[in-house]
């Protein structure tokens, strides 16, 4: 059994780790440390990639698919643990308490792609976002908005889990039975009445509210501008991975589908985008923008969903694979940007392409990912995205995205036009170090790697599910 | 899988000719980026360029001119899952705009020697990138491929406006791409469209095989007609040309005009007549009244103009017209003056904006009066610049002639009104063309010093020149390549003209 359980027992190993450091008397940087040994857990994941086993009366199922999630988690946490520089972000004193949550957070996403029972599910997203509700605030030198957000947070995350339980009793009530298996097997009987369309409606908020689909997108913006830079970069990214996974297990459950629901959902998914991408068009901090450009990403990401076809699911694995390294791109260059840990606005960037050419490249590689132009990964994603919707002839939803497309160019264009087009009064050098240059060509790397040669990385992805 | 072998002459050469004339302009561009000091750099894109126009001309001397087939074929799988393939191919529509292309780019590394002092790797970066899409994007014969090399270029050609632009760049570039985009967009969904339907993203696949139903062909018509129209750019599309063409460096306008034109009428050509042909056909009247407008239209914005881009910029909008007015007459003599029309704008326009480039950068100013009179002081700049003037509203003896008198032949066999108008924009053409030439040759008589034009700009104009008078004298190698294709392309179409 426990061998079953290795990524998550690394991880928590890690977190456990870090618990003793911090109790600790004297703290010293652990950097390096941290680094060195975030690529553990990633080595394990990626070694028990083969696994497969059922654990606790088949609540907890270890398969290809949950194997792959792991370890796209934690290769996003390790991606993250290298991006983690000395700034004044975070309180020294906090930082292994900080690693430890991170890790904590991390742990409940693994469980969550491994759950397929709805108490399990609980379990899993609580132990990820209680983690996360205390890193909020922790962010040194900025007035009260980290506090701000942090309650913030807390209230729409703890909305957000009350709605999906009340969900989650309605399908108790109709199902008698937690399991998705026998969830997918009855509720579809139940969808044509207004109460099991209910139950499923408010189940499905909870993840919703994870991958801030709209309307379940208002804490983003807040969060996104109070939290800490590297804090925002994990809230950004990680937990819409597994968000994205509960999600696709769901729709692989279900044999077949009611049209009220794909209308729902093809409807949340356009609401979506365009709202996201058109407030993203008047945003000046840099990381709201990022928050509404995800809003928007999470639209185009349900185009994959709605699909509900094995096309459709390698799709939004594929995108969301690729939005975690362009996002990652793009807080990475903000981290660098912001040498007090300040919020960065799009003004800042003026001047980037002479200030650091290879941080200006970064950025605009990232964007033009994040807009979908090709050679970049983010257009491959978008491709597979409106591929699968349109096979399933779900045409409206690939005209809204394709118009979406051409208004969110506007707003990341922007963010190239600032560092190239505009010239700075006064430059000041940005020099990098060793480490910075390696972790930019990587990105950039792994973003042009991703729109140019899909197939690969796309069959291991389809074999999945 | 559709046997692609009865399309595709494959390759018979030692070598990927079509891959290595792509992928040589990256290397080029990826050997800059080690480089330090920018004579090096500039010498390097030189060669690069010099290397892929020889490589270029052995596409030439080895295409086959006896049949309609795509040549010098490659078949690679790229995505085996949803059936798209590294597919490339040339036929006679596209062998002579990739030598456009190639025979250009070191010309417009030759212009930029000195016109271009800062940041000089990035600039002849860009250059390079440009031409390995633009290659790409006439040799693909794989939709997704076509469009990734389509919108890849965007972003180049973006940072060349953006970067190196006027005054106003920061306006232009933005507007270019946004625009740009949104006729790309509608392109893509069109281009599942038809994959749906013929299961493959091979483009012969969907030209020679599935015949669509009318209403299918509409829609995808449409949303390829949208894309197209914005590139060519036809009326009432046009108005991003303008600031783009204004603010672009010369190298960047000589690009837009020369080559990025070309695409949409290379899409019209390619894609929306073959693939489908009904709606072509359904549509072809409107298409003739907007190409109509835009070559009259164009004319009289230009009479107006004091900017000498700006009216090679509307002129261009003009010259297009006729290019769309060809293929839309479709007949064999509309489709060959079209294709004619689309090399000639390329080299003449080129060298009109070339000029331009030589004359700003020792005034500093693109506005007619402050370059007016400049026949006694710059006897040889002039003589270069009569030439492309006159060779610009289609004078006898240069090569627009030979493609607007093919056009016109056409356009009196298919519609004899629209055959007037196109004859009255001709006029009209030459009005604003010797309009400009005689305020630039004679325009002020007081005595300037400035120096006259050197050894390396005559040596980056001569074969513009060359290519002028040859088109306008023996068109005859330049039609004989190309009409099988076309007569080919004809030939399909005849099933679905009445």
């Amino acid at each position: 059994m426990l061998n079953l359980l290795l990524p998550e027992i690394s991880m928590l190993l890690f977190a456990i780790l870090f618990l003793f450091i911090s109790v600790k008397k004297k703290k010293g940087s652990s950097y390096s440390f941290v680094r060195l040994i975030s690529i553990v857990p990633l080595a394990i994941s990626l070694f028990s990639i083969f696994s497969k086993g059922e654990l606790f009366c088949g609540a907890y199922k270890i398969d290809l698919f949950s194997q792959l999630f792991k370890a796209l988690l934690a290769y996003g946490f390790c991606l993250m643990a290298f991006m983690f520089e000395k700034t004044d972000e975070i309180d020294e004193e906090f930082l292994p308490e900080y690693f430890m949550f991170l890790a904590f957070s991390v742990l409940g996403l693994m469980m969550l792609v491994s759950s397929v029972e709805l108490i399990t599910i609980v379990i899993a997203l609580e132990i990820s976002s209680y983690s996360l509700y205390v890193i909020v605030p922790l962010r040194k030198g900025q007035s009260k908005v980290q506090l701000e957000a942090a309650v913030k947070y807390l209230f729409f995350g703890a909305t957000a889990t009350g709605t999906m339980l009340y969900g989650m009793s309605y399908i108790y009530g109709i199902c008698e039975s937690t399991f998705l298996t026998d969830i997918a097997r009855i509720l579809p009987t139940f969808l044509s009445q207004p109460y099991g369309i209910l139950a499923l409606v408010l189940t499905l908020s909870g993840f919703f509210f994870k991958l801030s689909l709209f309307p379940f997108h208002f804490w983003a913006p807040d969060i996104y501008e109070g939290a800490s830079n590297i804090t925002t970069t994990f809230i950004a990214t990680i937990p819409k991975i597994a968000g994205t996974a509960l999600l696709i297990r769901l729709t692989m459950s279900v044999p077949t589908v009611s049209a009220q629901i794909v209308n729902i959902l093809i409807v949340l998914a356009a609401l979506s985008m365009t709202f996201g991408n058109i407030v993203g068009l008047v945003q000046k901090d840099i990381k709201r923008l990022l928050a509404y450009s995800g809003i928007a990403h999470a639209g185009y990401l349900m185009m994959g969903i709605l699909a509900f076809s094995k096309d459709g699911n390698t799709a939004a694995i594929y995108y969301i694979t690729v939005y975690l390294l362009m996002n990652l791109a793009c807080f990475y260059v903000i981290m660098l940007l912001s040498k007090r840990g300040e919020n960065i606005e799009l003004n800042d960037l003026v001047g980037l392409s002479r200030r650091a050419p290879l941080l200006a490249l970064t950025l605009a590689v990232a964007a033009f990912s994040l807009a979908g132009i090709p050679p970049t990964g983010g257009f491959a994603g978008k491709l597979f995205l409106f591929t699968s919707a349109f096979k399933e002839g779900y045409l409206s939803i690939v005209i809204i995205g394709a118009a979406n497309t051409v208004i969110s160019i506007f707003y990341y264009l922007n963010l190239v036009r600032m560092s190239y087009s505009k010239e700075a009064s006064r430059i000041e050098p940005l020099s990098l170090t060793f480490h910075q240059k390696a972790m930019c060509y990587i990105f950039v790397f792994l973003i042009l790697y991703m729109g140019i040669l899909p197939f690969g990385i796309f069959e291991v992805f389809r074999a999945a599910l | 899988m559709i046997q692609m072998e009865q399309y595709l002459i494959m390759n018979s050469l030692a070598f990927p000719i079509l891959s290595t004339t792509i992928f040589l302009p990256l290397a080029g561009a990826c050997l800059l980026l080690f480089m330090k000091s920018e004579k090096s750099m500039k010498v390097t894109a030189l060669i690069t360029g010099i290397i892929t126009f020889l490589c270029s001309l052995l596409l030439y001397t080895n295409f086959k001119t006896d049949t309609h087939l795509f040549q010098f074929g490659e078949l690679l799988p790229w995505i085996p899952s949803f059936n798209i393939n590294y597919t490339l191919g040339i036929d006679g529509i596209t062998i002579f705009l990739i030598l456009l292309t190639t025979l250009l780019t070191p010309l417009c590394v030759l212009s930029s020697w000195s016109a271009i002092q800062n940041r000089v790797k990035e600039f002849m970066f860009c250059i390079l990138m440009m031409e390995a899409a633009m290659i790409g994007v006439f040799s693909a014969l794989d939709f997704i491929l076509f469009y990734v090399f389509w919108e890849a270029m965007l972003i180049p050609m973006y940072l060349l406006i953006a970067v190196w632009g006027g005054p106003r760049k920061d306006y232009a570039s933005i507007k270019f791409f946004i625009y740009t985009l949104f006729g790309s967009v509608f392109l893509l969904v069109a281009i599942i469209a038809v994959y749906l339907k013929t299961g493959t993203f091979s483009i012969p696949a969907a030209m020679f095989v599935k015949d669509f139903t009318f209403t299918f062909q509409v829609w995808v018509f449409c949303a390829f007609a949208l894309a197209f129209a914005i590139k060519v750019p036809m009326f009432p599309f046009h108005t991003w040309l303008p600031a783009a063409h204004t603010e672009a460096p010369t190298v960047g306008s000589v690009f837009l005009a020369s080559v990025l034109l070309k695409m949409g009428t290379y899409g019209f050509l390619r894609f929306c007549l073959p693939i489908t042909p009904a709606a072509s056909v359904y549509f072809a009247p409107l298409m003739i009244i907007l190409s109509v407008i835009g070559i009259i239209y164009g004319g009289f914005v230009c009479l107006s103009q004091t900017d000498m881009k700006k009216l090679i910029a509307y002129s261009s909008v003009a010259h297009m017209g006729f290019a769309t007015l060809g293929i839309f007459t479709l007949t064999l003599f509309g489709f060959e003056g079209a294709l004619l029309q689309m090399l000639n704008h390329g080299i003449t326009t080129g060298g009109l904006f070339l000029c331009v480039g030589i004359v700003y950068e020792r005034t500093h100013s693109r506005e007619i009066y402050d370059n007016a009179g400049l026949g006694p002081i710059m006897p040889v700049y002039v003589g270069f610049f009569g030439l492309f003037a006159i060779s610009s509203f289609a004078f006898p003896g240069t090569n627009n002639f030979v493609g607007e008198l093919y056009i016109l032949i056409g356009t009196f066999i298919n519609n004899k009104i629209a055959g007037f108008l196109a004859v009255v924009g001709a006029i009209i053409a030459a009005a604003y063309t010797l309009r400009l030439l005689k305020q630039i040759v004679w325009g002020r008589e007081d005595k300037r010093i400035i120096p006259d034009m050197n050894l390396r700009e005559i040596i980056y104009l001569a074969p513009l020149v060359v290519f002028v008078i040859w088109m306008g004298l023996f068109p005859r190698p330049f039609v004989l390549t190309v009409e099988k294709t076309l007569a080919h392309l004809s030939s399909q179409l005849q099933n679905y003209l009445h």
